[in-house]
C-alpha cells in the first residue's frame, strides 16, 4: 500500500514542481534530519512506488508456495527486511543532506543483504551476499567520500550548503569521479557489475525485481541528484567517460546475458545492459551540458529518465514472470523449459509484451526511449570537437548493436522457454499462477504498452524534472499535441506512437477480414519438419544451441571453457554411442579485475598477519614502541 | 488539435493510394528479378507475373498447421504483414512531403523491421523443430549485424540532412544537387550490402533452396502453408522492395515529385520504375557472380559493410562538418 502513496506523492510532486521541505526532529539534536521531496525525488519516488505496488500483488500468492516448500524460511524476517529496504530506498530518495543520505543508503544496503542471504542454507548463495555486502560497503566508502569533499568546501552536511559551493574543477572532477565510482558500483556498471548477477537472482523473485528494478535506478538517483544538482558545473569529459562506461556496460550486459541459460541469472545480466543504455543517454546529455548546449543536454537527461522508467516496468515484470514460471515449475535453467504458452496463457502473455518492450521494439515503452537517445546521439553534429562528433555516433552504433543482440536474447528466452515442447517432466503439468500474481503482471504489461503508446504525455509529466535541474524543458515535445513525439522540432524527426499502434493492428485485421472472406478450414496436422521423421522435446534448440553462433563471433567477450566427451564402443571404434558436451562462458571481469584484487588483498594480509606471533611478549613490545612513537609525535 | 493531424483529404488519400501501389508492385518487381536472373543464366525464365500467381494459388490453398501451434504463429503473418505494409507507408515512393512520413522516421522503420523479425523468429520456434530454432538464430545472429550497419549508414545521412525523418532527407538530397559526397558514397555501399543480408539474397541466404543446411530464414518459415505462407511471403517482397526503394530514392532521389501534380506524379511513377528496374538488374548480376558464402564468413561480410559505414561516418564527420 505504501507504494500507491508513494506513487501519488511522487506525482504531485512532479505536478507541483516546488520542492517541499521537512525536517524532522529525529537524529542528533544539532543535527537534525532534512527532508524535501522535489520533482527530481517526486519521479522516483513514482518509480519506486510502481513497482512496490505491483510487487503487494504479487507477493502474497507467491510467498505461500515458498514457504510450504522449505519450512526453516521465516516469513516474518522476510517481511521485515523488505519493509526495511523500501523504507530506506525512499529515504534515500526524501534525503536533504548527506548524514540522512548515508543512513538510508546503507539501511537499503543492509536490508538487502539480508534478503539476497535469505535461502542461506545454500553456500553459493551466502558467497553472493557476501559479495554483494562488500561491494556495496566499498561503493558506500567512495560515495561518502564524495560527500565529504563537497561538504568540506561547502561547510555543511546539507545539500542546501553543497548547492551553493563553487568547486574547482579539479576537486569537482575528484568529486564526480568518487560518486560515478561509487553510485556506478551500485548501478552495476561494467567492469564493476561482477556481483550483480551474482546477488540478485538468489533472493526471492520479488525481491529481485525490487533490486533490479528500482534499487538499480535510486543508485543513479544519487548520481544525478549529486552531479545535476550538487556539483552543478557539469565537465562535458565527465560526460564523455561516463559515455564510454554506459556503451561497454551496454554491450557487455547484453552479450554476457546471451549466453546465460538461468532466466533470472540472465535478466540482472540484463539489468547491467540497460543500466548502460541509461548511462549513455546521461553521459550525451552531460557532454552536451558541458559543451553549452542545454537544449540538447535536456534531451538526453530525458530520455535517461524515460529508461529509467521504462526499464523499472518492464524488468520488474519480467522477473515477476521469472517468479511465476519458478512458482509453477519449480526450475529457473530455460534448458528444462518448454512449451509453457500452453501451459501459463496469460503469464505468456503478459511475460511476451515485457520481453518485446526490452527488447526496444515498437511501439512499447522500452522503443521510446531508445529512440530518444537515438535523437540525443544524432545531435552530435553540433558540436564543436571532432573526436566527440565522431565518438558518438559509434556510440549510437553500439546502442543499435546491443538493441538486437538484446532482441535475441529475448527470443532466446521466449522461444526457449514458453514455445515449442515441454523439455522435463515438471514443466509439462505446470499450472496457471493465482489471480494476484497475475494482476500484478498484467498491471505492468498494460503500463508498458500505455507508456509506450502515449510517450508525449508522459513526457510532459517528466519534463518538470530537467526544469529544475536545468532550468529548462524540452524544446518541443508535443508541440503538435499529444498524437506526436517530436523531440527537437516536427522537421527533425516525429514519431507518432498511436498511430502506428493502430496503423499495424488496423493492417493486421484487414488482412485477416480479407482473407478469411472464403471460408477455408485450417486443418491441423503433426509438423512437417522437411519431411523427416518424428519429433521429440530434445530434438528442440535449447538456449545454449540458440546463442551459439553469437558465441562465435563474439567470443573473447567471455573465458569460453567447452568440454566435449565422446563415450565409444570399444568394438566398434567409428561409431560414437554418446556425447557429453559442457560449455561455461565466464565473466571475464572476474578473472580480469575481481581476483587479481582478491588476491592482493589476500597476499597483503598473510604479510600484515606476520606480525602476529600469538606471544604475548611481542605484542608488551609493539605497546611500548607504539607508546614511545606517540610521545615522541607528541612532544 | 494539432495542424497536422487534419490536414487529411487530398494528403492523406495520396499516403493510402501510394501504400498501395507500394504493396502492389511488390511481387512484380520480384517477378523481374527472377526473369532477369533467368536470362543471365541462360534458362528459360518464367512470365513476370508469376509471382502474384504463386501468391494467388497459396490463398487458394487450404492452410495446414501443426498441432502444437500456439496462437504466436498463427498470429505471426499478420503482424508480420502488419508491421511490413506500415514500414512502405513511410518509404517516400512516388512523391516526398506526404503525411504519413511523419508517423514514424528511419529509426522508427528499423525498429519495425527488427518487431517482424522478432515474431517470424519466435514462430520458427513454436513448433519445436530442429529445422526452426536453427532459422531463428541464425536470423537474429544476421539481423544482430546487421542493424547496426544500416543505422549507421542512414546516421550518415541523419546527420547531414540534419532529420531522421526519410520523407525531409530526400528532399536535403533534391535541395543539394549532384554532389559527389564520399560519405554517401560508403554509406550507399554499406546499405547495399545490409539490403542483402536483410532480404535473404545470395550469397547470406538463398531464398530458392530448401536445403537442410544452409537455409536460414527458409528454415523459420518452414511450417507455414497456405494463405500464411503468402502473407509471409509477400511481406518478403516488400521488404526487398523497401530496401531497394530507400536506396535508390536517398541516394540518387531525382525524379520524385514533389508536388501532388498529375504531371509530377507521372513523372515519379515512372522514374522510381526505371531506378527500381536498374537496382534489379545490379542485384541480378552481383547474384550471379557470387557464390553463396558459408554461415560463419556472413560475419565478415557484414563486418566489412559496417567498416564502409563507420567510414561514411567519419568521413562526413571529419570531412563534411568540420570546421
Amino acid at each position: 500500500m505504501s507504494g500507491l502513496a508513494a506513487i501519488m506523492a511522487g506525482v504531485w510532486a512532479l505536478i507541483d514542481e516546488a520542492p517541499t521541505l521537512d525536517q524532522l526532529a529525529l537524529g542528533l539534536p544539532w543535527l537534525k534530519w532534512h527532508l524535501r521531496i522535489d520533482p527530481l525525488s517526486g519521479f522516483f519516488f513514482a518509480v519506486v512506488g510502481l513497482l512496490v505496488f505491483a510487487i503487494s500483488l504479487f507477493t502474497p500468492g507467491y510467498l505461500r508456495e515458498y514457504t510450504r516448500h522449505d519450512r526453516k524460511l521465516s516469513l516474518a524476517a522476510l517481511g521485515l527486511f523488505t519493509g526495511l529496504f523500501i523504507l530506506g530506498m525512499y529515504l534515500v530518495l526524501l534525503a536533504d543532506d548527506a548524514f540522512v543520505f548515508m543512513i538510508s543508503w546503507e539501511l537499503m544496503s543492509v536490508s538487502s543483504y539480508f534478503l539476497v542471504a535469505y535461502q542461506h542454507l545454500n553456500a553459493a548463495n551466502r558467497r553472493a551476499a557476501f559479495l554483494y555486502l562488500l561491494m556495496a560497503h566499498i561503493g558506500g566508502l567512495a560515495i561518502l567520500l564524495g560527500f565529504g569533499v563537497l561538504a568540506g568546501f561547502g561547510g555543511s552536511f546539507t545539500f542546501e550548503a553543497m548547492r551553493a559551493t563553487e568547486l574547482s574543477p579539479v576537486w569537482a572532477s575528484i568529486a564526480f569521479a568518487l560518486a560515478f565510482f561509487g553510485f556506478g558500483m551500485k548501478a552495476g556498471m561494467v567492469p564493476l557489475h561482477a556481483w550483480l548477477p551474482e546477488a540478485h537472482p538468489v533472493a526471492p523473485s520479488h525481491i529481485s525485481a525490487l533490486m533490479s528494478g528500482v534499487m538499480l535506478k535510486v543508485a543513479l538517483y544519487g548520481l544525478i541528484r549529486f552531479t545535476y544538482d550538487l556539483v552543478g558545473d557539469i565537465q562535458w569529459q565527465w560526460g564523455l567517460v561516463m559515455l564510454v562506461i554506459g556503451s561497454a556496460s551496454t554491450l557487455l550486459g547484453v552479450l554476457y546475458a546471451l549466453l546465460r541459460d538461468n532466466l533470472k541469472r540472465l535478466l540482472a545480466y540484463s539489468s547491467i545492459e540497460n543500466v548502460g543504455i541509461i548511462l549513455s543517454g546521461l553521459g550525451l546529455s552531460m557532454i552536451f551540458i558541458g559543451t553549452g548546449h542545454d537544449v540538447l543536454g535536456v534531451l538526453g537527461l530525458i530520455a535517461a529518465l524515460y529508461h529509467i522508467l521504462s526499464h523499472a516496468l518492464f524488468k520488474g515484470l519480467l522477473f515477476l514472470g521469472a517468479g511465476a514460471i519458478a512458482h509453477a515449475t519449480h526450475e529457473y535453467d530455460l534448458n528444462n523449459m518448454g512449451g509453457l504458452i500452453k501451459r501459463m496463457p496469460q503469464t505468456a502473455i503478459f511475460f511476451l509484451i515485457g520481453c518485446l518492450a526490452i527488447s526496444g521494439l515498437p511501439p512499447l515503452n522500452g522503443f521510446v526511449s531508445e529512440w530518444l537517445t537515438f535523437q540525443a546521439a544524432l545531435q552530435a553534429p553540433a558540436l564543436e570537437s571532432g573526436v566527440l562528433r565522431s565518438i558518438i555516433p559509434v556510440s549510437a552504433a553500439v546502442l543499435a548493436l546491443s538493441a538486437v543482440l538484446a532482441a535475441t536474447c529475448f527470443v532466446k528466452v521466449y522461444g526457449v522457454a514458453f514455445l515449442g515442447v515441454a523439455r522435463s517432466r515438471r514443466v509439462a503439468h505446470a499450472q496457471e499462477v493465482d489471480i494476484g500474481m497475475r494482476l500484478s503482471m498484467g498491471l505492468l504489461a498494460l503500463l508498458c504498452v500505455l507508456f509506450g503508446i502515449f510517450p508525449s504525455t508522459v513526457i510532459s509529466l517528466i519534463d518538470a524534472v530537467p526544469m529544475m535541474l536545468l532550468g529548462q524543458g524540452p524544446p518541443s515535445v508535443a508541440v503538435h499535441g499529444w498524437l506526436w513525439l517530436t523531440p527537437i522540432s516536427p522537421k527533425v524527426a516525429s514519431y507518432s506512437a498511436p498511430l502506428v499502434f493502430v496503423a499495424v493492428i488496423v493492417v493486421a485485421l484487414v488482412s485477416y477480414v480479407l482473407l478469411h472472406a472464403r471460408a477455408l478450414k485450417i486443418r491441423r496436422a503433426h509438423p512437417w519438419d522437411c519431411g523427416f521423421g518424428s519429433l521429440n522435446s530434445r530434438m528442440q534448440y535449447t538456449g545454449t544451441a540458440f546463442s551459439m553462433p553469437i558465441q562465435r563471433i563474439f567470443a573473447p567477450v567471455w573465458d569460453l571453457k567447452e568440454d566435449i566427451e565422446e563415450t565409444k564402443n570399444p568394438k566398434q571404434p567409428l561409431r560414437t554411442e554418446g556425447i557429453r558436451h559442457q560449455l561455461q562462458a565466464l565473466d571475464k571481469s572476474w578473472s580480469r579485475l575481481y581476483e587479481p584484487i582478491g588476491n592482493l588483498v589476500l597476499t597483503t594480509a598473510r604479510q600484515v598477519s606476520r606480525i602476529q606471533t600469538g606471544s604475548i611478549h611481542t605484542y608488551l613490545a609493539y605497546s611500548f614502541f607504539t607508546l614511545i612513537l606517540l610521545l615522541w609525535v607528541v612532544t | 488539435m494539432n495542424t497536422v493531424a487534419l490536414e487529411f483529404n487530398l494528403d492523406w488519400l495520396m499516403a493510402l493510394i501510394q501504400t498501395l501501389l507500394f504493396v502492389a508492385m511488390a511481387p512484380l518487381l520480384l517477378g523481374w528479378i527472377k526473369r532477369v536472373k533467368c536470362h543471365m543464366q541462360n534458362r528459360a525464365a518464367p512470365p513476370v507475373l508469376q509471382p502474384y500467381r504463386d501468391l494467388i494459388k497459396l490463398f487458394r490453398k487450404q492452410t495446414v498447421i501443426a498441432d502444437r501451434a500456439s496462437w504466436i504463429f498463427r498470429s505471426t503473418p499478420y503482424i508480420v504483414f502488419g508491421t511490413t505494409v506500415l514500414s512502405a507507408a513511410i518509404v517516400p515512393l512516388v512523391a516526398v512531403d506526404l503525411p504519413t512520413a511523419a508517423i514514424a522516421d528511419v529509426i522508427v522503420l528499423v525498429g519495425f523491421f527488427a518487431l517482424a523479425r522478432f515474431f517470424t523468429a519466435l514462430a520458427g520456434m513454436d513448433i519445436g523443430t530442429a529445422f526452426g530454432g536453427m532459422g531463428s538464430s541464425r536470423e537474429m545472429m544476421i539481423g544482430a549485424l546487421a542493424e547496426p550497419v544500416m543505422l549507421m549508414a542512414v546516421f550518415t545521412l541523419a546527420m547531414s540532412a540534419s532529420t531522421t525523418n526519410l520523407s525531409e532527407a530526400v528532399t536535403y538530397t533534391l535541395k543539394s544537387g549532384l554532389v559527389l559526397r564520399s560519405s554517401f558514397i560508403f554509406a550507399a555501399l554499406g546499405l547495399m550490402m545490409v539490403a542483402v543480408a536483410e532480404a535473404g539474397r545470395v550469397p547470406v541466404d538463398n531464398p530458392s533452396t530448401h536445403l537442410e543446411l544452409t537455409m536460414i530464414h527458409e528454415a523459420m518459415i518452414l511450417e507455414y502453408s497456405g494463405r500464411h505462407l503468402a502473407l509471409i511471403e509477400w511481406a518478403g517482397f516488400l521488404k526487398l522492395m523497401i530496401y531497394m526503394v530507400l536506396i535508390s530514392n536517398i541516394f540518387f532521389p531525382w525524379g520524385i515529385a514533389t508536388e501532388l501534380t498529375a504531371e509530377a506524379l507521372a513523372i515519379g511513377v515512372v522514374a522510381i520504375t526505371a531506378k527500381l528496374a536498374l537496382l534489379g538488374v545490379v542485384l541480378v548480376i552481383w547474384e550471379t557472380v557470387m557464390a553463396k558464402m558459408r554461415l560463419f564468413r556472413v560475419p565478415q561480410f557484414l563486418g566489412f559493410a559496417f567498416l564502409l559505414s563507420l567510414l561514411g561516418m567519419l568521413t562526413h564527420v571529419v570531412l563534411e562538418t568540420g570546421g
